[in-house]
């Protein structure tokens, strides 16, 4: 079973509808002793760093992801989800985040050339490192997935795939059992089924 | 390199899928649900849902659908229609929606914009744009189509990006229906005074047409469309097929 932590943000119906349709069993849930119970983790989000950095502390969940983290439970942040796990962020003041993966959120225009729209909406391609995460082992290098973001992740030695947007753009991270995509595998089609199945395959110690 | 995206619009009426001429002798064409994952298994990298009576009658047939489309189909969903407060973004958007299209609502109250920007964020925020010439200026018309609000069109989506929204469809009621290609001259105006993403909306015909709006504007991010995609007129695995030979970034 997959918990998808519940903390007041985000569009968790078709993060929940897209395990389904991966034969996973999805719980969305804010309880720590489901939380707890499961299999894997998912730690979603939308909206401003700060407001989900605080929302995510009023839960009292963060020693429980700590807590299943260490034990090494699989966790896949998603967009926002993906950049609390590192260690602060630059959205509307400074923030603390979870410091699970080492590396700051900071404008994607520090990365990226001028000019170009942001946010950065849209379908854009995924390139890896030769040692391609098994997250990634049922994608293709050039394959397309759905970015929404302004903010990206940034001096973080954990990336695990890339995006081309004027410059290079982190689209996934990952240490060990601790994953983030910046964009939507739940908003990516068939591209982005493969990628939460890939993640629903790993773990399953409690 | 980002692609460029290619949107079905379903206008949505009692929970079936309509497309007017003009705005005018809506007739029923399908299930959203049907067209919806038809749409997303040939390479349509969006949906536009209009709930096109959302304002007056039988919400409820339409959030249904919505999430019975959200449950079956992976690609970005985005909502309009009817939405006049943040109670209406919060009611699509736990059905399954990733954006939320304001039209006639900000018009009437474009804190909207601001006040939903502010609690879901710009990206989540799409100010739709019905826009007409009359004279020598681009209007502003609200209900449809129907209604001349007299705002500028152009100083109307520079407030309303000023504002909060993430993203402009811009849909030309006066090439709406023509099937003679998009309106080039008026979302030229457009991309010329904003820098968030530009869809365009209204005029297509063809896949030529499609060809066309990319080659000309660069920087038209999207190209949305009804009836040629519902009637089988242009296959979107054929259109992009054609983008990508004229050089065009699509998602294949």
């Amino acid at each position: 079973m997959t918990a998808i932590i519940d903390y007041g943000v985000g569009n968790l119906f078709s993060l929940e509808s897209s395990l389904r349709a991966v034969g996973e069993e999805a719980c969305v849930t804010s309880d720590p002793a489901v939380i707890r119970s499961a299999d894997r983790i998912i730690l979603p989000g939308v909206g401003a760093f700060g407001d989900a950095a605080a929302k995510l502390a009023d839960t009292g969940l963060i020693s429980v992801i700590r807590d299943c983290a260490e034990r090494g439970v699989p966790l896949l942040g998603i967009c926002l989800g993906m950049q609390l796990l590192l260690e602060r962020g630059y959205e509307y003041g400074v923030h603390d985040g979870l410091g699970l993966i080492k590396g700051e959120i900071r404008p994607i225009s520090e990365v990226i050339e001028r000019g170009l729209k942001i946010p950065h909406i849209g379908w854009n391609s995924l390139s890896f490192p030769e040692n391609k995460s098994p997250l990634f082992k049922y994608v293709n290098e050039g394959e397309h997935v759905y970015f929404v973001h302004s903010f990206s992740a940034q001096g973080t030695p954990s990336a695990i795939a890339h995006t081309d947007y004027g410059g290079r753009v982190v689209a996934a991270v990952g240490e060990g059992n601790i994953l983030g995509c910046q964009f939507h595998p739940e908003k990516s089609g068939r591209v982005g089924l493969n990628i939460l199945r890939a993640f629903c395959e790993m773990g399953g110690a409690k | 390199m980002i692609t460029k995206r290619i949107i079905p619009c379903l206008d949505v009426r009692d929970g079936r899928v309509v497309k007017g001429v003009n705005f005018e002798g809506l007739s029923d064409v399908s299930s959203p649900v049907e067209l919806g994952r038809y749409y997303s298994e040939c390479g349509a990298d969006e949906l536009v849902f209009y709930d096109i009576t959302a304002s007056h009658e039988r919400r409820a047939l339409f959030t249904d659908v919505l999430r019975e489309v959200a449950s079956t189909i992976f690609i970005p969903l985005t909502v309009g229609g009817g939405i006049n407060s943040l109670d209406d973004f919060d009611r699509v958007l736990k059905c399954g929606a990733d954006k939320v299209s304001v039209n006639s609502g900000a018009i009437k109250n474009p804190n909207l914009i601001y006040d939903a920007a502010k609690r879901y964020g710009d990206q989540c925020v799409v100010l739709s744009v019905d826009a007409k010439r009359v004279g020598d200026s681009y209007r502003v018309f609200a209900r449809g189509g129907r209604e001349d609000t007299g705002l500028d069109a152009i100083e109307w989506i520079r407030r309303g990006v000023d504002m909060g929204a993430g993203e402009i469809v811009l849909n030309s009621i006066d090439t709406d229906g023509v099937r003679r290609g998009f309106d080039i001259e008026m979302l030229r105006a457009v991309t010329a005074v904003v820098d968030v993403p530009v869809i365009a909306s209204g005029g297509a015909g063809s896949a030529e047409d499609f060809v066309r709006l990319f080659c000309e504007l660069p920087d038209v991010d999207a190209g949305l469309a009804a009836s040629i995609f519902h009637f089988g007129e242009v296959k979107i695995s054929e259109l992009k097929a054609l983008l990508a030979e004229a050089g065009i970034p699509v998602r294949i």
